[in-house]
């Protein structure tokens, strides 16, 4: 009756997972209680969870984001304890067990569940506004895709209270992760949480390459398009090529669990580096999707706070793209130790190392831009400046890890870790805290606190070099990754130094909670009413803050780059609204109906409970179709409505 | 909104630089900076060029982020500012021409490196080779030594000064095997067959492992690669001739099933074509757990 799935899937001889388990349930249960006593589920549910708005569905993405990142981050912490005292001939707190299901679970997590839905959410919320246009191509799609990714983060958290998480990794290699290796439900979670996601993932691909390239304002040329659209554009055009290996291939390692198949295993005719090369396949281009929408942010960041256009738009451009396409020609140099010939790992090694032209270039026009500015040391700034230097460290470490022989001493070692957190948390984490504190005036219509914003900047500049400056170092002395207890004891005072610093990072991440509550605290004293709080440069900043739900009254006539500065310049006023209603799509509840039943066919697949995959299947299906039957899909906003709101912004004004 | 510089800004940047000094001052005579022979030697010089060659963009970009950044900062009334210089063709060209020519310097680097340092090339000028099969198991190494007619497991004792041939693969999940000191790393994959050249300047004992996650005793995989003089290696191999139980198809069956921290022991001798016949026996998933001959966890 229910496949697998027995009382022995609680964890209830293990102390540590079951209290988790029971804190992370009970908090869940004191969050949904308060709504509910609060009477705010109504509201939840019109304005949120059945929105179609890009605006608040990329809210939805970044608080999503921002959850899962305590969730990472809290495993992060507990490994670095684990390696601070599982010196020498002590085993630490966590046994193999469960060690290696919290550094699997860290990687999934922060990859999937933390920098994407961070940098989908502000795509989601700022590409349209920049474009100058009311929504994304296919609205409901979107919100389809955000509440699909939230079924993908539920099921892996769910592995934290029913059964077990993956313990192979991230990566999740055959053949440790076929079923003779790993005959529990942890790679099952593994894979069915990503595959669900992974259709959320690249709907949003779909979504927003059409929205790029088929809905702009009018004049919007290619290239008056600011340069977070053109990252943007990039990034989804790289989703749309690459999710689907990774289906694929996950469909391949299921088909081998689930049907006995023998794609990537030992036996059987089996290869499993033919999953090793589809993965990385996918897994390079994905660490461009990760750190070009990051690239885009501190473009327009570095522009606004300098006070001067964005040095060589067209190079930026050029180098967006090209990374776009190297990105997915160097995969091969994740595993340089597999024992290809030469030729193969030169060529490799040679492609990946041309990606720095490209990168090296954008470097120097973020340099250029401030050249002559007038730079003002706002947070967003900070995180800017902070990138720059962090990441050419983590450039440089990246491409000697290109050099084939000198991987074959760092591969897989603390070396590497580190420089991947270099290049994650210095480019990608640095990129969405900068977009963070630089649009969250637009989201919310107030500013954040500067003081404690700085803080947190300072907390994880100085966390992330103490954390992982060790590791490099570590690397070098010949550590390797992954390991649940260290046999050298002369390099424990560096691991100490590494837990001193995912502490201080923990600070940072207080700051910038604090820095949350305060600002909503004080909100009536930092209101922004001009919609333009920062002398911005591209379209989101000439509407209100926030936003109306239809973005722009009167769809902005662009001339030229950088399209609100200019009309700023000229004197421009903005066009008078319309006289004929607005159609905007009207909320539909179908996202969450259909992640509620893909939800509940994931968990049975994952427990082998057939009845209940067939019907969360087909109750999915009938969802769907029943959506398609609806004809009335779109509400007006009279121009009435239009016509007050916009006095009232325009009253707002006057009176500052 | 607009704030002055940050004082603490280079004084953090001191300090971080002495807490590299002090970082690096204490990690030397270990790992891959401490090599012991000629491959691990050559790829150390080559980590250390490679670092030379970008360290002259990255220092003076990292230095320029600085110096811009706290120059034209709003509040400084002695920087000149300019509203929209915000393209200059010839500058442009400059820009992408740095990146281009370090790359091109890198890439022959890059080459040239991976020809002369590919894992398969033969030492040469250094005598016959002593070849050793290795073979990952859950969770120890077992390494034949198909010329002398012995194994060993979790110690891998060589001659110092000769060139050793490795011949790895696994019998279970993906391992890596890696001895910092003596060279780079390489895969061992179920049914296939990687090779390593390796060579020991000098006796020693040298740390290896597996570097690559493969499970529960994934931590305790290591082993010790002892170079020892060339004499006190025809010693060691007479020695375990005479002790030790034979490698066989019976013991091998008991030796793949997976254990953790394995203390080291000899086999006296080995059946013919071991190596051959455990490739064989992992395609035929034989030792797999699970599988009708084993059961293990």
């Amino acid at each position: 009756m229910l496949g697998r799935l027995t009382w022995s899937a609680i964890p209830f001889n293990e102390p540590l997972p079951l209290v988790s388990a029971i804190v992370v349930v009970l908090v869940i249960l004191a969050v949904l209680g308060f709504i509910t006593v609060k009477g705010w589920w109504p509201y939840l549910w019109n304005e949120w969870i059945t929105s179609v708005d890009h605006k608040r569905i990329g809210v939805m993405y970044m608080t999503l984001g921002l959850v899962m990142l305590l969730r990472g981050f809290a495993d992060a912490i507990m490994m670095r304890t684990q390696q601070a005292i599982a010196i020498g001939d002590a085993q630490g707190y966590l046994p193999p067990d469960h060690y290696n299901q919290i550094f699997s679970a860290h990687g999934t997590i922060m990859i999937f569940f933390v920098a994407m839905p961070l940098v989908i959410g502000l795509m989601n919320f700022v590409v349209p506004l920049q474009l100058g246009v009311r929504d994304v191509a296919f609205p409901t799609l979107n919100s389809v895709s955000f509440w699909l990714t939230c079924t993908g983060a539920l099921l892996v958290n769910m592995s934290l209270v029913i059964g077990n998480f993956a313990r192979t990794s991230w990566w999740n290699y055959p053949p440790l992760s076929e079923l003779a290796f790993s005959p529990d439900v942890g790679v099952d979670y593994y894979l069915w949480s990503l595959q669900i996601s992974g259709i959320g993932t690249l709907l949003t691909g779909v979504n927003f390459v059409t929205t790029i390239l088929k809905l702009r304002a009018p004049g919007m040329t290619y290239f008056r398009m600011p340069v977070f659209c053109w990252t943007s554009l990039a990034v989804n055009m790289m989703i749309v090529a690459v999710f689907p290996i990774l289906t694929a291939t996950f469909v391949m390692l299921l088909l081998d669990r689930y049907l006995g198949m023998h794609f990537f295993t030992n036996d059987g005719g089996g290869n499993p580096m033919m999953y090793v090369n589809l993965f990385w396949a996918w897994g390079h281009p994905e660490v461009y999707i990760l750190i070009l929408p990051a690239f885009g942010i501190f473009s327009e960041v570095v522009a606004t706070f300098s006070g001067k256009g964005l040095f060589s738009y067209r190079s930026m451009v050029l180098a967006t793209l090209g990374i776009c396409v190297l990105s997915l020609m160097v995969w091969l140099h994740h595993f340089f130790t597999m024992g290809a010939g030469a030729n193969v790992n030169a060529i490799f090694g040679i492609m990946s190392s041309i990606i720095a032209v490209p990168t090296g270039v954008k470097v120097f026009n973020w340099l250029f831009t401030m050249y002559r500015g007038r730079v003002v040391f706002t947070t967003p700034i900070l995180f800017t400046v902070g990138f720059m230097v962090t990441f050419v460290i983590g450039g440089l470490t990246g491409v000697l890890l290109a050099v084939p022989p000198v991987d074959f001493v760092l591969h897989n070692s603390a070396f590497l870790v580190a420089h991947f957190h270099n290049v994650i948390i210095g480019g990608v984490l640095f990129g969405v805290l900068a977009g963070y504190n630089y649009w969250f005036p637009k989201v919310f219509g107030f500013t954040l606190d500067e003081r404690l914003g700085k803080a947190s900047f300072w907390c994880w500049l100085v966390g992330f070099y103490l954390a992982f400056t060790p590791l490099y170092v570590l690397g070098l002395m010949g550590m390797t990754r992954r390991l649940q207890h260290i046999a050298d004891p002369s390099w424990r005072p560096l691991l100490l130094v590494a837990e001193l610093g995912a502490v201080v990072i923990l600070v940072g991440i207080l700051c910038q909670i604090a820095q949350l509550y305060v600002s909503i605290r004080t909100r009536d004293q930092r209101r922004d009413l001009t919609g333009d709080p920062w002398n911005g440069r591209t379209l989101e900043w000439s509407t209100a803050s926030p936003p109306p739900p239809y973005n722009f009254a009167a769809l902005p006539k662009i001339e030229t780059i950088d399209a609100f500065w200019q009309m700023k310049h000229a004197g421009q006023v903005p066009a008078e609204p319309p006289r004929e209603a607005i159609e905007m799509p009207r909320n539909s509840p179908i996202g969450i109906v259909t992640a509620f039943f893909a939800t509940i066919t994931g968990f049975a697949l994952i427990w082998h409970i057939w009845w209940m995959v067939l019907v969360g299947l087909i109750a999915a299906a009938i969802a769907v179709l029943a959506f398609g039957w609806i004809d009335d899909r779109e509400r007006e906003i009279s121009p009435a409505e239009i016509a007050q709101f916009e006095r009232a912004r325009s009253g707002q004004r006057r009176s500052t | 909104m607009q704030l002055g510089p940050r004082r603490r800004n280079p004084g953090l940047i001191r300090m971080g630089i002495l807490c590299t000094a002090l970082l690096v001052a204490s990690c030397q005579q270990t790992g891959i900076l401490d090599p012991r022979g000629p491959i691990a030697s050559a790829e150390r010089l080559l980590m250390v060029n490679s670092t030379a060659i970008m360290l002259v963009v990255v220092v003076p970009v990292i230095v320029a982020t600085l110096g811009f950044a706290w120059w034209y900062r709003s509040s400084n009334p002695r920087a000149s500012r300019s509203w929209d210089q915000s393209y200059e063709g010839r500058l442009e060209f400059v820009l992408w021409s740095i990146p281009v020519l370090i790359v091109i310097l890198l890439g022959g680097v890059i080459w040239i490196g991976s020809h002369e340092l590919d894992p398969r090339t033969p030492i040469s000028g250094k005598g016959d080779p002593v070849k050793i099969d290795v073979v990952a198991l859950d969770w120890k190494w077992l390494f034949i030594y198909p010329d002398q007619g012995v194994a060993a497991v979790n110690e891998m004792v060589i001659p110092a000064g000769k060139p050793i041939r490795l011949q790895i693969t696994s019998a279970t999940v993906m391992n890596s095997f890696f001895v910092p000191q003596l060279g780079g790393q390489v895969y061992a994959m179920g049914g296939m067959t990687t090779q390593l050249n390796l060579l020991s300047d000098q006796p020693g004992d040298y740390a290896g492992f597996s570097a690559n996650f493969s499970g529960d005793g994934f931590s305790d995989m290591r082993f010790v690669a002892r170079a020892v003089p060339p004499g006190d290696f025809d010693a060691w191999v007479a020695r375990a001739r005479g002790t030790g139980p034979a490698l066989d198809d019976a013991s091998y069956a008991a030796l793949a099933k997976p254990s953790k921290a394995v203390p080291p022991s000899t086999y006296r001798t080995v059946a013919p074509d071991m190596f051959q016949h455990i490739i064989e026996r992992t395609l035929s998933g034989a030792d797999e757990p699970g599988s009708s001959h084993q059961h293990g966890g």
